[in-house]
C-alpha cells in the first residue's frame, strides 16, 4: 500500500489524480443531491407527528455528519503532515477547513430553524449543539492558526496540532445524546440498531448522504487543486497547466 | 517506519491521549452541570454528594407530560400539567403559547423557578421529539396514533375549547 500511495508525495501527481477524479465526483455530486433533495423535500410522506416541517433532516443530517466527517479527514491529513512531513497532505489542511466549517454552518443553521417550530426554541446550551458549535470554533482555529505564521510550514504543523487534539470532539457530538439528557433527540440513522425512520423516508435520506459526501469531497478537491497550483507556481509543470488553462481562454 | 517517524507518531499518540483522557476527565466531573434539565426522579433519588432541588431555584425540568394532568384556564392561557420520567410527578404552571408537539405524552422541558418542592413555575415549555418518523398511517399502525392534522378544524375538538 505503501508503494501505491508513495507517488502522491509528489504535488503534480497529486494534482493528476485529483484532476482526473473531479468531473466524475462533480457530475455525481449533482446527481444524487438532485434526486435526494427532490425526494426528500417534495415526494417523502410527511411526518406522522411533525408534519413537513421534518424535511429539513435531508440537509440537516447530511451537513451534521460530514460536518464531522471533513474533520476526521483533516485530522487524518494533520497525522500525515506531522508524522511524515509530506507537504500534499500539509496543503489539504486549508482546502479541508472551510468546506468542513460551512457545512458545520449549515448544520447549526438548518438545526435552529427546525428547533424553532419543533421545539420552541431557535437554540439551547445543550450538549448536542454546543459541542457542534465548538466544532466550527475548531475549524475556524485551525484556519486561523494555519495563516497566523510567516512560515507556512509552522503554521501548517500548528494546524495539524489543532486539527489532531480537536478530534476528540467527535465522539463527544456523537455520544451527547445519549451521555447527558439534551434537548436534541437521539440517533436515527447512525447507530447498530435498525434506522427508526421508515423506508420510505430513509431512501432519499441515503442519497441526500451519499449527495452530500461528494459535494464535500468535490469542494475540498477544487480547493486542494488551487492550493498544489499555488505553492507549485514556480515549477514547471504547474507552469504547464496554467499556460494551457490561459490558452483554452 | 524509520526511527524519527516511529518518534514523531509516539508523540502524536501521547498527545491524542492525553487530551483525550484530559477531556474525559473533564466531562466526567461536569456532568451534572452538562445535563440540560433535571428530571423527576432527580428529586427524590439525590446522588452522593449533589444537592436536592430546592424552592426558589431556576431549573430546567424534563419529563413526559402525564395523561389527563393537562388543565388549561379557559378564558387565559394559563395552562397545569403534571411530568414524569419513572415515578415522582412534577407540576409545571405555564402562562404562554405551548410549541406545537405539546401533547400528552410528549417529552418536554421546562425552565422556570421551582416555587413549592414539586411545583415548577416555568416561564419556557420546550417539546422534545423522538428519533422516529414515519408518515402518519404507519404510525396509525404501529403506535395506534391517531393523526390529526394541526390546520384542520378537528384539531380542537377535543382540548375542551370551543369550536
Amino acid at each position: 500500500m505503501w508503494r501505491w500511495l508513495h507517488p502522491y508525495a509528489k504535488p503534480e501527481a497529486t494534482y493528476r489524480l485529483v484532476d482526473r477524479l473531479l468531473p466524475w465526483f462533480a457530475a455525481l455530486t449533482i446527481i444524487s443531491l438532485a434526486v435526494g433533495m427532490i425526494w426528500g423535500l417534495a415526494f417523502a410522506p410527511a411526518d406522522y407527528q411533525q408534519g413537513d416541517s421534518y424535511r429539513i433532516i435531508y440537509i440537516h443530517v447530511p451537513s451534521a455528519i460530514f460536518s464531522m466527517g471533513a474533520y476526521f479527514g483533516m485530522a487524518v491529513m494533520g497525522a500525515i503532515a506531522l508524522i511524515w512531513q509530506i507537504k500534499t497532505a500539509e496543503w489539504s489542511i486549508p482546502a479541508i477547513a472551510p468546506v468542513g466549517a460551512a457545512m458545520t454552518a449549515i448544520a447549526l443553521f438548518t438545526g435552529a430553524i427546525w428547533g424553532k417550530p419543533m421545539w420552541g426554541t431557535w437554540w439551547v446550551w445543550d450538549a448536542r449543539l454546543t459541542s457542534e458549535l465548538i466544532l466550527l470554533f475548531l475549524y475556524v482555529g485551525v484556519m486561523a492558526l494555519y495563516y497566523a505564521f510567516d512560515d507556512q510550514r509552522t503554521g501548517a504543523k500548528a494546524a495539524a496540532i489543532l486539527a489532531m487534539v480537536g478530534v476528540v470532539n467527535l465522539p463527544i457530538i456523537h455520544y451527547s445524546v445519549e451521555w447527558w439528557n439534551t434537548l436534541h433527540q437521539g440517533a436515527t440513522i447512525t447507530k447498530f440498531e435498525r434506522p427508526s425512520i421508515a423506508t420510505s423516508m430513509l431512501w432519499p435520506l441515503l442519497i441526500s448522504l451519499l449527495g452530500f459526501m461528494l459535494l464535500t469531497a468535490t469542494l475540498v478537491m477544487m480547493r486542494f487543486k488551487n492550493e498544489l497550483l499555488r505553492h507549485e507556481l514556480h515549477r514547471p509543470w504547474a507552469q504547464k497547466v496554467l499556460g494551457t488553462a490561459q490558452e483554452a481562454d | 517506519m524509520n526511527p524519527r517517524r516511529k518518534k514523531r507518531l509516539t508523540w502524536v499518540a501521547i498527545l491524542v491521549v492525553g487530551v483525550s483522557v484530559a477531556v474525559g476527565l473533564m466531562l466526567y466531573a461536569m456532568s451534572q452541570s452538562i445535563n440540560l434539565f433535571y428530571t423527576p426522579s432527580d428529586f427524590v433519588e439525590v446522588e452522593e454528594g449533589k444537592q436536592a432541588p430546592v424552592v426558589g431555584q431556576r431549573m430546567r425540568v424534563g419529563g413526559m407530560v402525564v395523561e389527563g394532568s393537562v388543565k388549561r384556564n379557559r378564558d387565559t392561557l394559563e395552562v397545569k400539567f403534571n411530568i414524569t420520567d419513572t415515578g415522582p410527578e412534577i407540576t409545571v404552571l405555564y402562562q404562554g403559547i405551548l410549541p406545537d408537539l405539546f401533547r400528552e405524552g410528549q417529552g418536554i422541558v421546562a425552565q422556570g423557578e421551582l416555587v413549592e418542592p414539586r411545583v415548577l413555575k416555568a416561564s419556557e415549555v420546550l417539546a422534545k421529539h423522538d428519533e422516529e418518523y414515519m408518515p402518519p398511517e404507519l404510525a396509525e399502525k404501529m403506535k395506534g396514533i391517531k393523526h390529526v392534522n394541526p390546520n384542520s378544524p378537528e384539531a380542537y375538538t377535543d382540548d375542551g375549547s370551543e369550536q
